[in-house]
């Protein structure tokens, strides 16, 4: 795998007694979107996290565009070149839609860059684009998803990690965040992407990754992973 | 009438200081966690900062504007030598560390330039007072309120305009995912200790210019009220430090003008039990903070 934008190899992570991960492998190839899934409580956020760089790990390394990134702070794997939508959303609520999008702007060093950005985003997401002025915590649980996708891509990531992005939406909803998945991959961003919805994640899946209590109970070609009745039946509850 | 008025302006001037004290605490609270005792001796040094400018010749508002500056080198140096290696411990570690940091900072102002008060002599036309009507204003508190006014309303133009700013906001919602953003915490810190230091720089200002002496315990009383401004309003919560600090100071002034002598003495713990009595029904304090669940 020469051409892994993200690397994950034999990842552990403990809190305190808890083994959360354990010796968990995977990659996301360059344009390629790798589904992570399992169970609440199998550790996928907390790959994530590792990944972005806000969680310790207890051994094992993580390479994003073939560098070693372990033990590097969030703020430098953003550099880099990677995003986050994360877990909950986690928009500032007491922010205007377009203070969220200018506090992730910070990133970008032109500031004429910034403010272009941050108009294209307003106009491919109308939505926000009508609410820039209304407070992030008024906005729907779609909307603010939508709001948290924007904000990662202030950055341009080339790596993006969705973390739960359709969790808690109604369908209508869950419908456009995989079309906005299928958008941006179209464009060459790579996606690692976390999903209890396992049926729709295979579809824009081109690996995915089968997590039970923190390690890897399968993992391969999606189309294979959902064709496999017993490991549906076993995991993935679809 | 005319006494009324004037312990009006007494009071808006004491709470001024007292908003200044808190919100400064609240900032850094809201964005590190951290209760900073030491926040008084960062007023303090602000105070010497004044006091040696003057004994060095250097003019009135050089001498006030580099206490001001003193207090802010104060506050970042704090930060980058006790603090920043605290980072992500807990509210008790980082609590005992600004014990410590208080304690060694009083200890180094009494040895190093006097343990009584030094006097700080401003110009005569600054203690005196005018008249409007039949009401005599001092100059003193004029200043202290023009002062505190103009930083609050700097501050909240500051948090609401520009981009720093808005990440201060965003960074006391949830620090973990402004970082996730790509947002510096070291420069999101120091800017919150840097702001702290402003205002404590403010508020020594405005209380040697009116009391005319500096000592080592200078900033800790006012910063103590300041604390209990920050629990009324909600610790944590910037406006709601803002209004407790308005609060204490007015309950503190009516008391002192009110009051009958004999019972003076239970002074503060009258204040303190009209705190207890608002955090009775209101616990969360006047103006609770929005978030803070999320660490």
């Amino acid at each position: 795998m020469t051409d892994a934008v993200l690397e994950v190899d034999a990842l552990n992570i403990r809190y305190g007694p808890v083994h959360a991960v354990r010796g968990v492998s995977l990659s996301v190839s360059e344009g390629g979107v790798t589904a992570l899934l399992g169970a609440n409580g199998a550790g996928k956020t907390s790959i994530v996290m590792a990944v972005a760089g806000a969680r310790k790990i207890a051994s094992g390394a993580i390479r994003i565009f073939g560098q070693e990134t372990t033990g590097r702070a969030p703020e430098d794997i953003v550099r880099a070149g990677v995003a986050i939508s994360a877990e909950g959303r986690r928009i500032f609520a007491s922010l205007s839609v377009e203070e969220n999008l200018k506090v992730a702007g910070a990133v970008v060093p032109d500031a004429s860059v910034e403010v272009e950005r941050r108009v294209a985003l307003m106009e491919r997401f109308p939505i926000l684009g009508q609410r820039r002025r209304q407070l992030a915590g008024l906005l729907s649980g779609g909307e603010q998803q939508m709001l948290a996708v924007a904000r990662a891509l202030m950055s341009a990531p080339r790596l993006l990690l969705l973390d739960e992005p359709s969790l808690g939406l109604a369908p209508q909803m869950v419908d456009r965040i995989f079309d906005i998945i299928e958008e941006l991959r179209s464009e060459g961003i790579s996606i690692l992407l976390v999903e209890q919805n396992a049926t729709l994640a295979l579809q824009v899946a081109d690996r995915a990754v089968v997590l039970a209590n923190g390690a890897v109970a399968a993992s391969g070609d999606a189309q294979t992973i959902a064709g496999d009745a017993v490991l549906r039946e076993a995991y993935l509850a679809a | 009438m005319d006494f009324v008025i004037q312990q009006l302006i007494n009071a808006v001037s004491l709470g001024g200081v007292y908003a200044m004290l808190a919100l400064g605490l609240a900032i850094v609270f809201s964005i590190v966690r951290l209760i900073n005792f030491a926040h008084g001796e960062i007023m303090t040094f602000g105070g010497y900062g004044i006091f040696l400018a003057l004994v060095f010749g250097i003019p009135p508002l050089g001498a006030l504007s580099i206490g001001v500056g003193a207090a802010v080198v104060m506050a970042l140096a704090m930060e980058r030598a006790a603090f920043r290696a605290m980072r992500g411990a807990d509210v008790v570690a980082l609590l005992i560390t600004s014990f410590a940091v208080s304690e060694i900072l009083k200890v180094l102002f009494q040895n190093m330039i006097s343990p009584r008060p030094v006097p700080i002599s401003l110009p005569a036309a600054w203690s005196s007072s005018y008249r409007i009507g039949d009401v005599v204003i001092g100059v003193g508190p004029t200043i202290s309120i023009v002062v505190a006014l103009t930083a609050l309303v700097g501050l909240s133009l500051f948090l609401r305009r520009a981009t720093t700013g808005m990440a201060m906001r965003a960074a006391a919602e949830d620090f973990e995912m402004l970082r996730l953003l790509g947002v510096r915490a070291s420069r999101v810190v120091a800017t919150a200790f840097a702001i702290s230091g402003l205002l404590a720089g403010m508020a020594a200002l405005v209380w040697t210019a009116q009391r005319g002496s500096v000592d080592p315990m200078m900033g800790f009383f006012p910063v103590l009220k300041a604390f209990i401004a920050t629990v009324l309003g909600g610790l944590g919560s910037l406006g709601g430090a803002v209004l407790g600090g308005f609060v204490v100071g007015a309950i503190e002034v009516m008391t002192q003008a009110f009051l009958p002598d004999a019972l003076s003495p239970y002074r503060d713990a009258i204040v303190l039990a009209c705190v207890i009595a608002t955090l009775l029904v209101r616990p969360n304090g006047l103006l609770p903070a929005r978030s803070g669940a999320r660490s």
